[in-house]
């Protein structure tokens, strides 16, 4: 009988074999197929700290902190190792709704088990200090330590620009970011977004089964070292631009102010402004919706560079340069003013009342409109040229020489080109070769189409002031240190029109201040040389627009100040570049009253502003 | 009596082999599995691995003890250890010390007794020998039943001391009861209800209760069409309707929650990875992260930083999959595989008939260990606690297994003669 069933050892130690087969393709399976286990292996115990640089300063040209960094901690949490005992308490100390609570468990879960999310941004200090006490009770959870912006003074804010969290197109485009990253937006902090940002570490540090800190994975063979974000002098002067957005205050408009010698912007006034200190931290997201759906002051538009005027009479003193290069224009050529310039067809551009006749210096004092619409017909008509297109194609030439029409190349984003009607322009509006100068006439006194920018105009200042080249115009001075000068802005640009022509412009323009339209630009002291706009536009009352630049010699300081609706642009204008020149120059301001009226009148409500600012508060010693 | 050959010449040196292989892994890995950077010292007594190594010496003790010992000692007393440890075990129920949740240790200085271990030893040697007594035929219903209830009386003591997985070892020696001629349906059975309940729970009932019609239809169908037939077939579809019904009554209302949870995180129900599902679920991703070679000796990360629960007793195998890789693991399955086969075959050419039956009790019961075991700790199983035979830490699952292993051993090397 043993016999038979002595055979039955054949199915036992099969079926030893079948389960023993079984654990090796099991294990194959984990161990070698699937990837999911190592994967949470290295999750579970390791953990990749990133590690932040502190981003760059930005300092002023004299040295005064415009921009630094304050410590801010995120709460992040990775599902994967989340094991919640007290759920309540970590609700409290996290300051988040139980019902929140289970949605970003749920929301950091779909977006990864494995990866860390942020559970709750920039935590305050005081919730960070009794949080980080306890957070050994909750696994999964841990405190990343970020940087915020904090700005000395509430200025420049479109300058200096702000920082945001980094969005999902960039992080496609560019790997070295990731979600929850910050980012500049707008500004210095965009433009020169890779030299503020330094360099992130990363440091990976072993974790046990309780959350607790083991220490270094492999002595930090891999981690690497994070780069300190690089500091930038700004060519800012913090007390000239703060002193522009108070004169500017109730006013819409810029003022641009550039040293010539070197093409550095001393101040980029935009108004309305508002305190960059409101689009930091937790508070952004309201404050950015409420400024931008702001459609009546829109503050968050920068005028300086991305506003579109006509110039107005400022345009004149491009027809004296290019009228003088091409030949048909000189110091003592003389046009009479009957009152306005007959164009045929019964229409007139006036002028307004001046003794008649104006050689080219007086023109300019008095901005005779007849003067210049002669002085561009002839240019367009000059004889050489076969065809009103083929003169207009040469005076345009000059005129985008000066530096208009297309963008100069600031190191800001967002500068428009400005607009120079092409030939194919009037072809398309008037039918091709069926327009003459007269049809363009309003080109001259720099009204039409043409559109230029608030940089545009100051960086013409700059070229008269120079007598014949420009050097970009540029936000950051220097690199890291303070004599590190940024080198992609010390190349001279020289125009077409040869520096002789400049001397009787420049003339004009001092005798403007002196005894012409402007004539409470005058400062004591200084030599101040300038010239009135006042461009017409459609929408409602003129612009107010003036140029500036003193002194006449050994120039420091050229201006150009737009004010939005403001009327002539002796009236406010003038008074503001003035008083800004008085400022920069000496330091300090006399015409009180003055000051006093340009800072206290609100042009946008049309009421007079009882220190509802308050920015005189804040100017520094 | 004839001079004999010197007992060396006998004693199957390639089980011995094995053995030391085993217990000298196990004893690596624990250093392994508990190591920590203060304490380096692997033969520091305050430790686990220190005192597995004492463990260890204990047990070559033993086994070389049990080598020198008569043979028909054991035989001839095994009624009587069968009967100390059936008292021990209803004595621990009373006096024992309560370890996570069971009541089955003796708390002696400094080290636990656990008699369940040696329960199943002597369970061995009474079930060999009532099983070799001349006239026995397991077709009897009464043999049968005293047979069950040699092998059901301490897993019953065993469920009292609320050692459940202990327990359920006693169902190996079915294999033994198998080989002694028990009629191939009952093991088949018990290895299928299994997998029924896995079904009973995962499919609708009325998808099963279908299934079963069809089966046993094609059953009748194919067979010879009596009425007799129609009889038997019907009352078994009737009894395993009633099984699959009852599985869903007795896994929700009958285990308790941890048991039940076990088992459905098994089946996936249950993921909740920080419960139930944590122990299996560390576990995978330890042996998981070993990959093809492993990360070497003493550089598991999940082991080191205690993210494996138990890992120097009931996972200890994760430590292996973590630091030897797939190779390793497989090696060692491989190890285990061939012991329980040379066992068998050794067994198999015992002229004493109480030899060869604690032979296949011994591949049986160190063969339930490995599968369940090891099982667990790949996710196959639900996780019952029992320890890896020679490699778990543990002073008296050492001695009991070394003790079941050398017995047949030295039974094995009176092969030739009839006890």
């Amino acid at each position: 009988m043993e016999k038979i069933y002595s055979n039955r050892k054949y199915i036992i130690i099969g079926l030893f074999i079948a389960i023993g087969l079984l654990f090796i393709a099991r294990l194959f399976y984990v161990q070698i197929l699937v990837d999911k286990y190592i994967l949470s292996a290295n999750n579970n115990v390791l953990r990749y700290i990133t590690q932040y640089p502190a981003r760059g300063l930005v300092y002023d040209r004299f040295g005064k902190l415009l921009v630094y960094n304050e410590a801010a901690y995120d709460l992040m949490v990775i599902p994967r190792q989340v094991k919640i005992l007290d759920t309540n308490e970590l609700c409290r100390l996290a300051g988040v709704e139980l019902k929140d609570f289970i949605e970003r468990v749920k929301k950091a879960r779909n977006f990864s088990k494995y990866l860390p999310s942020i559970f709750e941004a920039q935590i305050t200090r005081e919730n960070y200090g009794f949080l980080e006490e306890k957070l050994y009770n909750f696994p999964g959870f841990y405190v990343q330590l970020r940087t915020l912006r904090k700005y000395t003074y509430p200025i420049a804010a479109h300058t200096l620009g702000y920082i945001g969290e980094v969005s999902p197109e960039m992080i496609t485009r560019n790997s070295y970011y990731k979600s929850g990253d910050y980012i500049g937006i707008s500004g210095i902090e965009k433009s020169y977004e890779e030299i503020l940002r330094g360099k992130k570490g990363l440091k990976i540090r072993v974790f046990d089964v309780h959350n607790r800190d083991m220490g270094s994975f492999q002595d930090g063979k891999y981690d690497t070292v994070s780069k300190a974000g690089t500091d930038l002098y700004s060519s800012l002067d913090a007390e000239l631009q703060i002193y522009g957005e108070l004169l500017m205050s109730g006013k819409r408009g810029s003022i641009v102010a550039i040293e010539p010698s070197s093409g550095e912007i001393l101040c980029l006034v935009s108004s309305p402004a508002y305190d960059p200190n409101l689009l930091i931290g937790q508070a952004r997201k309201k404050n950015y919706k409420i400024l931008s759906e702001d459609t009546i002051l829109v503050p968050l538009f920068n005028r300086a560079l991305m506003a579109m005027y006509p110039p107005g009479s400022t345009f004149k003193l491009v027809d004296a340069l290019v009228g003088q290069q091409e030949g048909v224009l000189f110091p003592d050529t003389r046009y009479g003013c009957p009152g306005g310039f007959a164009i045929g067809d019964g229409k007139i551009v006036k002028c307004h009342p001046h003794f008649s006749p104006l050689d080219l210096p007086q023109a300019i004092q008095y901005s005779c409109n007849t003067y210049f619409c002669r002085v561009f017909k002839s240019i367009i008509d000059k004889k050489p040229f076969l065809s009103t297109r083929q003169g207009y194609e040469n005076w345009r030439k000059r005129v985008m020489s000066l530096g208009f029409g297309k963008k100069l190349g600031i190191d800001l984003t967002g500068e428009l080109n400005g607009n120079i009607p092409s030939p194919a322009y009037y072809d398309k509006y008037h039918g091709k070769n069926r327009w003459r100068s007269m049809s363009i006439i309003s080109l001259a006194i720099g009204q039409g189409e043409i559109g230029i920018t608030p940089v545009q105009l100051a960086n013409l200042t700059a070229l008269i002031a120079n007598r014949g080249f420009f050097y970009t115009p540029h936000i950051v001075r220097a690199i890291g240190t303070k004599d590190n000068l940024n080198q992609e802005y010390t190349k001279k640009r020289f125009c077409d029109i040869d520096p002789k022509y400049f001397d009787v412009v420049i003339q004009g323009m001092e005798n403007v201040v002196a005894a012409g339209t402007a004539t409470n630009a005058r400062i004591d002291s200084i030599i101040v040389c300038g010239k009135t706009g006042t461009a017409q536009n459609p929408h409602g009352k003129n612009h107010s627009i003036f140029l500036a630049f003193a002194p006449r010699d050994n120039t420091k300081i050229v201006i150009s100040v737009v004010v939005e609706n403001a009327g002539f642009g002796a009236t406010w204008a003038a008074p503001i570049a003035s008083l800004m020149i008085e400022k920069y120059i000496t330091r300090m301001v006399k015409r009180k009253d003055l000051e006093e009226r340009m800072i206290n009148s609100n042009l946008i409500t049309g009421k007079l502003l009882e220190n509802e600012k308050g920015k005189g508060n804040i100017l520094p010693d | 009596m004839k001079k004999e050959k010197g007992i060396f010449y006998r004693i199957d040196w390639i089980l011995v082999v094995i053995y030391l292989a085993l217990v000298l892994i196990g004893w690596l890995n624990i250093y392994a599995a508990v190591y920590d950077e203060a304490h380096r010292n692997i033969v520091d007594l305050h430790q686990k691995y220190g005192k597995q190594m004492i463990f260890i010496i204990a047990a070559i003790l033993l086994a070389m003890i049990t080598l020198l010992i008569e043979p028909k000692f054991f035989s001839q007393f095994a009624n009587f250890f069968y009967g100390i440890s059936i008292l021990l075990l209803i004595f621990v129920i009373f006096t024992g010390k309560e370890i996570s949740g069971s009541k089955s240790w003796f708390q002696i200085g400094g080290f636990g007794i656990q008699p369940a271990e040696f329960a199943k030893l002597a369970t061995c040697l009474a079930l060999a020998k009532y099983l070799a007594a001349i006239d026995i035929n397991l077709k009897k219903p009464l043999t049968l039943i005293i047979a069950g209830v040699l092998i059901v009386l301490p897993g019953i003591l065993i469920i009292l001391q609320h050692d459940t997985g202990s327990a359920i070892v006693f169902l190996a020696f079915i294999i033994v009861l198998y080989r002694a001629g028990l009629t191939g349906f009952i093991p088949l059975s018990v290895v299928l209800l299994p997998l029924c309940g896995v079904f009973a729970l995962l499919l609708p009932k009325l998808i099963l209760v279908a299934i079963l019609f069809l089966v046993s239809a094609s059953v009748y169908l194919y067979g010879k069409r009596k009425l007799r037939n129609i009889l038997i077939i019907g009352a078994v579809f009737l009894a395993s309707v009633g099984f699959v019904l009852s599985v869903d009554y007795t896994v929700n209302k009958v285990l308790e929650p941890h048991q039940r949870q076990r088992i459905q995180v098994l089946l996936g129900s249950n993921t909740d990875l920080k419960g139930a599902g944590y122990n299996v679920n560390q576990s995978l991703i330890a042996i998981g992260s070993g990959r093809f070679v492993g990360k070497g000796f003493l550089e598991g990360t999940q082991t080191k930083y205690n993210f494996v629960p138990e890992q120097s007793t009931d996972f200890i195998f994760c430590t292996i999959g973590e630091e030897q890789g797939f190779i390793g693991s497989t090696i060692i399955i491989c190890l285990f595989i061939s012991l329980f086969i040379r066992i068998i075959l050794s067994a198999e050419r015992q002229r004493a008939r109480f030899s060869r039956l604690y032979g296949y009790g011994v591949a049986s019961i160190l063969f339930f260990h490995f599968a369940i075991n090891i099982g667990m700790t790949l996710g196959l199983v639900p996780v019952i606690g029992i320890p890896l035979p020679f490699v778990s830490y543990g002073g008296s699952s050492l001695w009991a297994f070394t003790l079941l292993l050398f017995i047949f051993i030295r039974q094995d090397s009176l092969r030739y003669e009839l006890i």
